[in-house]
């Protein structure tokens, strides 16, 4: 479990993460989604105490994280950046982290076949590929058999296989009952992966919802209507809360009915359709709509057209 | 709290740990052991530093030996052959630099951090495995290099006995200073968290910053000269108090409250700034 309550970061004039509260729940995977630059990256850095909150407070377990007798065996992170040094070996660097707590030799060994590094274990963590340094970065997190898993951005730079990895393991992990907090800004990867999502843009938390729900109220959209009596149908369908668009003639697009209800009443009246068919935005488009003033970095060419076009 | 359908957890996690599942003290310096031991570069440049002083001691004293009635009165002491001192100081420096600083240019400070949050903690565990390391191998070195510049000393008849008064305090007293010298390089690691920063620092405090005072005209300079770690550690190593410099013990004084100072300042800094 993870509890953060107004948790707040600022780096001078700049703020990284803004008045953010949020629980993350066991035995789910919960994603956190958002932007590059929205805060992430920092937030799960004061859950580990790496950074120091200006204000708010974040607990893990229900202590802070330094206030726990041995944090590894609370808390398992993987960070973005790389945290092992280059010339040390893969078994001596999970040695070294393991003594802190007087974790086993046996242990390290069992999660260097865990996560597949049994080959490369006594080669030096610089020689490593990105995908064998973030199974790297997973055996250090599972070192300490840790109730909490939280993991920045595992699947960036993995091949397919390692990103089917990951997710096998991310679910198995909640499946064993600990708390997965997973970050990522793709909000492909997390339908895939999440049950819960937490989402925030420029530091501040946007939405706190379920990735069920998030589907849902992505897919309530428009229905594109294709019809020869465009003009009769238009005034049987207008009415309270219902828009339509026409972009082509004999075109509509319409929002805030169903393609069933559409139908019925062209039936009823006896109007002729080419073509109804439900548009669902992309969790993609989804994502971004609701991002979309959040955005730290646009390309600006993008503003310059709308404009236009509007 | 909304109850959703939290699986019934497979396996639950082993949360009935052990009571002796804590970090402890003791448990961090063994950590940091096993950092020091598995980098190579900690044994390249600490066997550098050792070959670069025997070598030297043997060349000293062969040169001495050789030339005895030409030679200054000081290289002719117990202290003499010890001289290469100065050489091995260097990389005993940046082996202090560069076992803090290797931690933060690849990121392995976040892991340490991470696993230990208490950074005093770190810092003081960091600073024993150090001390350990530099105090046996630099004092051994030491040693040898006695020996191995009085036996080319003692062959041309000029050899000094270790029982001679101020003998062992010279000997011990360079490894001491070596590690001392290590400790402040590692502490300016801390501080500077840069390897090419810190390098260059505690280089330019060793051996830029005396020559500049020297030359700076005024007594001030010359007063401030004497307190530097290096001129300060140096009056603790040599056997003669040479004029301008401090008394041993005083010597050996200064160069710890250096030591002490740059330490609790890095760890001032290490609790403050963000990882």
């Amino acid at each position: 479990m993870i509890e953060a309550q107004g948790l707040t970061k600022k780096y001078g004039d700049k703020v990284a993460v803004n008045d953010l509260s949020f629980t993350v729940r066991p035995g789910i995977v919960t994603g956190f989604l958002g932007p590059n630059g929205s805060g992430k990256s920092t937030t799960m850095r004061m859950i580990i105490g790496l950074d120091a909150p200006t204000a708010g407070r974040v607990t893990v377990n229900g202590k802070r994280y330094a206030e726990h007798r041995a944090p590894i065996r609370e808390v398992g992170a993987l960070l973005e950046a790389r945290a092992v040094h280059t010339g040390r070996s893969a078994e001596n660097h999970l040695r070294a982290m393991a003594a802190t707590t007087g974790i086993g030799r046996r242990r390290v060994e069992e999660v260097i076949d865990l996560v597949g590094l049994r080959e490369v274990a006594t080669k030096r963590a610089g020689a490593f590929s990105l995908g064998m340094g973030q199974r790297l970065g997973i055996a250090s997190a599972l070192l300490g058999d840790p109730s909490v898993v939280m993991l920045d951005e595992p699947v960036n730079g993995l091949d397919p296989e390692g990103i089917l990895w990951i997710r096998t393991m991310l679910r198995s992990l909640a499946a064993e009952g600990r708390t997965v907090f997973v970050s990522s800004h793709l909000m492909s990867e997390m339908a895939l992966t999440a049950e819960h999502l937490i989402v925030i843009g420029r530091g501040r938390l946007i939405r706190d919802v379920s990735v069920a729900d998030f589907i849902a109220s992505a897919s309530a959209n428009s229905v594109r209507v294709r019809t020869p009596q465009s003009t009769e149908l238009r005034e049987l369908l207008l009415g309270n809360g219902i828009t339509i668009a026409s972009t082509d003639p004999g075109v509509l697009e319409v929002t805030g009915l169903t393609s069933d209800q559409i139908g019925v009443t062209a039936a009823a009246a006896g109007l002729i359709l080419y073509e109804l068919a439900p548009i669902q935005a992309s969790l993609e488009e989804a994502f971004m709509e609701l991002t979309h003033d959040d955005v730290e970095y646009r390309a600006t060419v993008n503003h310059a057209s709308k404009e236009f076009a509007a | 709290m909304t109850t959703t359908t939290v699986l019934e957890p497979t396996r639950v996690p082993p949360s009935a740990t052990p009571a002796d599942d804590g970090v402890t003290f003791l448990r961090i310096v063994h950590s940091e052991w096993i950092k020091f031991r598995t980098l190579r570069s900690s044994w390249i440049t600490l066997g550098a530093a050792m070959a670069a002083m025997i070598s030297l001691a043997a060349l000293i004293g062969y040169q001495v030996g050789a030339n005895f009635d030409i030679q200054s009165p000081e290289d002719a002491l117990a202290s003499g052959p010890l001289q290469g001192y100065f050489m091995a100081q260097l990389l005993v420096a940046v082996l202090g630099v560069l076992l803090v600083s290797g931690e933060y240019s690849t990121g392995m400070i976040r892991s340490t951090l991470a696993a230990v949050p208490n950074r005093t903690s770190v810092l003081l565990a960091k600073a024993c495995v150090f001390a350990m390391v530099a105090l046996t191998s630099m004092i051994a070195t030491s040693f040898l290099s006695f020996f191995a510049g009085q036996s080319f000393l003692s062959h041309y008849g000029h050899g000094i006995a270790l029982s001679a008064p101020g003998t062992l305090r010279v000997i011990v007293g360079t490894g001491v200073y070596l590690a001392l010298i290590g400790l402040l390089g590692g502490a300016i690691g801390w501080v500077l968290r840069s390897t090419p920063g810190a390098i260059s620092s505690i280089l330019g405090l060793l051996l830029v910053v005396p020559v500049v005072l020297q030359l700076l005209p005024g007594e001030w300079a010359k007063t401030l000269l004497k307190y530097l770690p290096s001129e300060a550690g140096g009056s603790f190593v040599s056997s003669a108090q040479l004029p301008g410099t401090l008394a041993p013990w005083t010597g050996l004084g200064v160069l710890v409250l250096w030591v002490v100072g740059a330490l609790a300042v890095a760890g001032v800094l290490l609790r403050r700034r963000d990882a």
